[in-house]
C-alpha cells in the first residue's frame, strides 16, 4: 500500500514537470494506472498495448535462450573442442559452458538494444510531451536475435538510434511508422557494416578475432562457420542434416536458427490472437510456391549445374522454410501490425508476396543471401497500397448500391 | 420481405447484476430534469420561463431551426430552475412536480389521417423527439422522407432491459405508433425481435418483422439497418426506440403525453437489480438507494447501458432515451503488475494470458478502469471480430480523425451511429474513444454537408 500511495502522490505532485512521462513509464510498469473511462464505453477489455507487446516477448524467449546455448555451442564446435550434438537434445548442446559463452555474448546485445532504444524513446516522449509508448519493447527484443553474435556493441548502438529515430519517431512514434523498426535497424547494419553482417566469420563467436590473430602472425588455426544460405549461394554441399536445420543447431544470427522454437512461438502467438495467422500462413504458401517454381526450372533443365543460381534453385522447395531467417521473419517481423497490411484480405496478399519475394531475392542475390529482410521491408512500403485497393473494394460496393438505387 | 438476421461477429459481455423481472414503482420523484443536450444538435428556444407552471405534455422549448418541433414537459409542475452554461447555453430545465398530475390534452388522434397531419401532430405534442434519423444520428428533420423506419425490439447490450418484459401488455400503444409511423415511408417499418422471444412487437400490423440472433450488437438498430437496407448517400432512414413507441402510441390513443416508462436498474454495484416504473427525467436517487447501491459507495452511475450510456451524478436524472440505469464500481485504483499478470476476472477477446475464453458463461464484475493507457492505433483485425457491419472500422475512425469528408462518406459514414462503435471501443487495445471520434466525425459532416 505504502509504495503505491507514495508513487501516486509523487506523480500528482509533479504532474506538470517535463520529465513526468519518464517517471510514468516506469510507474505504469509496476502498477497498471488508475485511469477510468469517461463516457463512451464505461468498461474496457483487459488488453492493453503493454500486454500485447509482452505476449510477443514471451513468444521470443525460447528463441533467445536457445540462441545463447547455440552461440556457445558453435564457438566450441568450430574449435573442435566438443562433439557435434546430434539433434535437439544433443548432450554437447545444452551445457553450462555453452550457456556461459551465450550469456557473455548475447546479454550485452540485449542490454545495449534495450538501453539505447528505450533511451531514445524516453527522450522523444519528453520532448513531445506524451507517454512513453511500448513499441520498442518488442523491437528491443527482436534486434539482438537478428544480428550476428560478434557484432560490435557500438555498431549496434548506432543502428538502434538510426532505426528508432528514422524508422519510427520521425513518423510520429509507435503506430505511425511505415517500416518495421527492427528490420530498419538490421538493414542499416547490413548496408553500413557489411563485413560484420555477412561472410563466413561473423556467425561464430571468436572467428573474427582468430582471423586478426592470424593476421598478426600468431600461430593458431582459423575457424569459420558459413550459414547454410551462404554455402548454397556458393554452390557448395551443405554439411547439415534437415533435422539440424529444423532444430537450429547451425550457424546464423543469434535467435533465428531454430525453426522448431519459432514454430512454438508462432503457435503461441496465434493461439493468443496476437499474431496474424493469415500473414504467417500466406507467407509460407508464397515461399513454397516460389520454391516450387525454382525447383521446376531446375528439373526442366532451364538452369543447369554450371549456373551460379543452381545451388539455391535446386534446394528442395520446403527446405527454404528451415534455412536462413525466413521462419523468424515470417512469424515475428512480417506480422508487426503497424507495418503490415491492416485489412484481413490485404494480409493474405501481403503475406503471400513476402514469402514469394523472400525466396526470389534469396536465389537471385547471392551477395546478400538473406532475402526475407528485404522482402518484408519492401512489402512494408506496399502494405498501404494493398490496403487501399482492398478498402476501395468496399467503397465500390457502396457506390454500386447507390447506383442501383438511383437507376 | 421479412428476413431472419443472424450475425456471427460480435461479443456478448456477460456482467453481474442483470435486472430481475419484477417491477416496483419508484418513489415519486420530486423534481424532473430535462437536458437539451440529450437532443443532439438541437438548439433550444425556451418557451417556459422560470416560475411558470406547466402541465405534462406542455411545451418547454422548441427547435430554433423548426418552430413546429416542440419539446415537452414529462410532468406537470413548476419550472424551478433553468441552469445555463457558457454563452447562456441551456444546460438543464428543472421542474418540481405537482402532487396531482395534470395532462395537457393533445386530443385523440385519428389513425387514418395522412402523413402531413400525423407529422404535425407528433411535432406539436413533443413526440417527434423520439424519432431519430441516420445519417448523423440526430432527431429526424421534419421535412425529410425516410426510405424506411427501423425499430429494434431486441436489446443485446450488456445489462440491457429486456424489452419483451418492459413492453408486455402495451400492444395497443405499439400498434398505434407503428401505424402512424408507417404513413411516413414507402419502405416499411422494420422491427427486429429476438429469435426466441415472445415480443409484443412480433405480431404488429403495418410492420415488417425480422428475427435476429447472434451476439451483441445483433440488437442494435444500426445492425438491423445495415443488414436490411443500408443508408446510401442522399437517403435518410428513421429510427425509434421500442420503449418510446409506447409514449407515442399512448399520445395518439388518448391525447396524453405520458412519460411513464419501465426501466431496469442493473449492475454489479446494485444489491437487488430489478425494474422500476418511473418517468423521463426522474431523479435516479429515487431508485438507486433502496436495496440498491450503498450510500457513499465508489460507484459509477450511468443513464443507459455500460457501453454507450451517459455518466450521471447520484443526484442526476434519467435521460430522455434510456431505459436502464447501470451502476458499476469505479476502477480508480492501481493494479500491481496489472499489465502482465494472468487475468481471470476481466473480459477479453484475446488469449494473451487473459482467460475469459475459458469461461464463456461466467458473469463478470467489470469496473470503469481503462486497463491501460491511451495509445495510437497499433493492433489490427481485433475490431473486425466484433463489428458485423460491412464497413472497415479502423479506416473510418482514422478518416474521422483526420477529417477527410470525402473518405468518411466513401467508407460509409452515412450508415453509422456512435453506438455501432461501442464494441470496437470496448476491445480497443489502444483505448481510443471510438464513439467520441465517430460523434465528432458525424457533427463535422452535419456542419459541412448537412
Amino acid at each position: 500500500m505504502g509504495l503505491k500511495n507514495n508513487l501516486h502522490n509523487f506523480k500528482e505532485k509533479n504532474k506538470d514537470k517535463k520529465w513526468i512521462p519518464g517517471f510514468n513509464a516506469l510507474f505504469t510498469f509496476l502498477y497498471m494506472p488508475n485511469e477510468t473511462t469517461h463516457n463512451g464505453t464505461h468498461i474496457k477489455a483487459a488488453d492493453d498495448l503493454k500486454r500485447t507487446m509482452n505476449t510477443v516477448i514471451m513468444a521470443l524467449v525460447p528463441c533467445l535462450i536457445f540462441g545463447m546455448f547455440n552461440a556457445g555451442y558453435q564457438h566450441y564446435l568450430a574449435q573442435g573442442l566438443i562433439e557435434s550434438a546430434n539433434g535437439f537434445l544433443g548432450a554437447s548442446f545444452w551445457t553450462l559452458d555453452n550457456l556461459v559463452v551465450g550469456l557473455w555474448k548475447v546479454l550485452p546485445l540485449v542490454i545495449v538494444s534495450y538501453g539505447v532504444g528505450l533511451a531514445v524513446e524516453f527522450v522523444f516522449a519528453i520532448i513531445k510531451g506524451h507517454e512513453v509508448e511500448e513499441g520498442y519493447l518488442v523491437t528491443g527484443m527482436l534486434v539482438p536475435l537478428i544480428v550476428p553474435v560478434d557484432i560490435p556493441l557500438w555498431m549496434l548502438s548506432v543502428a538502434v538510434i538510426f532505426g528508432v529515430v528514422i524508422g519510427k519517431e520521425v513518423f510520429g512514434g509507435t503506430g505511425m511508422n511505415i517500416l518495421n523498426p527492427a528490420l530498419t535497424i538490421r538493414a542499416f547494419l547490413f548496408f553500413a557494416y557489411p563485413t560484420w553482417m555477412s561472410g563466413d566469420k561473423v556467425w561464430i563467436h571468436g572467428a573474427v578475432e582468430r582471423d586478426q590473430m592470424i593476421a598478426a602472425g600468431q600461430n593458431v588455426d582459423a575457424i569459420s562457420g558459413e550459414t547454410i544460405l551462404g554455402t548454397l549461394a556458393q554452390g557448395k554441399e551443405v554439411a547439415y542434416s534437415v533435422w539440424d536445420m529444423f532444430c537450429g543447431i547451425i550457424p546464423g544470427s543469434v535467435g533465428e536458427t531454430s525453426t522448431l522454437l519459432i514454430l512454438v512461438g508462432a503457435v503461441f502467438l496465434i493461439f493468443a490472437k496476437i499474431g496474424s495467422w493469415r500473414i504467417m500462413l500466406s507467407s509460407v504458401v508464397g515461399a513454397l510456391v516460389m520454391g516450387l517454381i525454382f525447383n521446376g526450372l531446375v528439373s526442366a533443365e532451364v538452369i543447369t549445374e554450371g549456373s551460379k543460381f543452381y545451388g539455391l534453385m535446386s534446394t528442395e522447395f520446403w527446405h527454404h522454410l528451415l534455412i536462413g531467417g525466413f521462419a523468424f521473419g515470417t512469424v515475428f517481423m512480417a506480422t508487426d501490425p503497424v507495418t503490415a497490411s491492416q485489412t484481413n484480405k490485404g494480409k493474405w496478399i501481403y503475406g503471400f508476396l513476402i514469402g514469394f519475394l523472400s525466396i526470389m531475392i534469396r536465389v537471385f542475390n547471392p551477395a546478400y543471401p538473406e532475402g526475407v529482410m528485404l522482402a518484408i521491408l519492401l512489402m512494408n512500403v506496399f502494405a498501404p497500397t494493398i490496403d487501399h485497393y482492398v478498402v476501395q473494394g468496399n467503397v465500390k460496393k457502396r457506390m454500386k448500391r447507390l447506383k442501383a438505387k438511383t437507376a | 420481405m421479412s428476413k431472419d438476421i443472424r450475425i456471427k461477429k460480435g461479443l456478448d459481455i456477460r456482467l453481474i447484476g442483470q435486472a430481475e423481472e419484477a417491477t416496483e414503482s419508484a418513489i415519486i420523484s420530486n423534481s424532473y430534469t430535462i437536458r437539451p443536450e440529450d437532443f443532439h444538435s438541437i438548439i433550444p428556444k425556451l418557451v417556459a420561463k422560470e416560475g411558470t407552471h406547466v402541465k405534462a405534455g406542455e411545451t418547454l422549448f422548441f427547435n430554433k431551426d423548426n418552430e413546429a418541433m416542440k419539446f415537452v414537459s414529462p410532468v406537470s409542475g413548476e419550472i424551478t430552475e433553468i441552469q445555463r452554461g457558457p454563452r447562456r447555453r441551456i444546460d438543464a430545465i428543472k421542474i418540481t412536480a405537482d402532487k396531482a398530475q395534470a395532462f395537457l390534452d393533445h386530443g385523440k388522434f385519428d389513425l387514418n389521417s395522412d402523413a402531413e397531419k400525423t407529422k404535425a401532430h407528433l411535432l406539436a405534442s413533443g413526440c417527434w423527439a423520439f424519432i431519430k434519423q441516420r445519417p448523423y444520428d440526430v432527431i429526424a428533420k421534419a421535412d425529410s422522407t425516410p426510405k424506411a423506419i427501423f425499430v429494434s425490439g431486441y436489446a443485446s447490450a450488456p445489462l440491457a432491459a429486456n424489452l419483451d418484459y418492459t413492453l408486455a401488455g402495451k400492444e395497443a400503444e405499439l400498434q398505434a405508433a407503428v401505424t402512424a409511423l408507417s404513413k411516413f415511408t414507402e419502405g416499411g417499418v422494420h422491427i427486429s425481435v429476438g429469435a426466441k422471444s415472445s415480443s409484443p412487437l412480433a405480431n404488429l400490423q403495418n410492420a415488417i418483422t425480422h428475427k435476429v440472433s447472434g451476439p451483441h450488437p445483433s440488437g442494435n438498430v444500426g445492425t438491423l439497418i445495415n443488414k436490411v437496407n443500408p443508408v446510401n448517400k442522399g437517403e435518410t432512414v428513421w429510427t425509434v426506440n421500442a420503449q418510446d413507441l409506447v409514449i407515442i402510441g399512448e399520445l395518439l390513443l388518448t391525447g396524453k403525453f405520458n412519460a411513464e416508462r419501465i426501466i431496469a436498474l442493473a449492475g454489479s454495484s446494485v444489491k437487488k437489480p430489478r425494474y422500476f416504473k418511473t418517468k423521463l427525467g426522474a431523479e435516479i436517487a429515487t431508485m438507486v438507494y433502496d436495496n440498491g447501491v450503498e450510500k457513499d459507495s465508489n460507484a459509477r452511475f450511468i443513464s443507459g447501458n455500460v457501453l454507450s450510456g451517459k455518466q450521471v451524478q447520484p443526484d442526476g436524472n434519467l435521460d430522455y432515451y434510456s431505459n436502464v440505469i447501470s451502476v458499476i464500481p469505479e476502477g480508480d485504483d492501481y493494479e500491481f503488475f496489472g499489465w502482465n499478470k494472468p487475468v481471470f476476472n476481466k473480459v477479453s477477446t484475446s488469449r494473451a494470458l487473459t482467460f475469459s475464453w475459458l469461461t464463456p458463461k461466467k458473469k463478470f464484475e467489470l469496473n470503469t478502469n481503462t486497463n491501460g493507457e491511451h495509445r495510437a492505433f497499433v493492433t489490427t483485425g481485433t475490431y473486425e471480430e466484433v463489428f458485423p457491419l460491412d464497413i472497415y472500422p479502423m479506416q473510418i475512425l482514422k478518416a474521422c480523425m483526420y477529417k477527410d469528408l470525402d473518405e468518411m462518406e466513401a467508407l460509409g459514414m452515412y450508415e453509422v451511429a456512435p453506438e455501432d462503435f461501442a464494441l470496437t471501443e470496448f476491445v480497443c487495445v489502444s483505448k481510443q474513444p471510438h464513439q467520441k471520434i465517430i460523434r465528432e466525425g458525424l457533427d463535422l459532416m452535419l456542419k459541412e454537408i448537412g
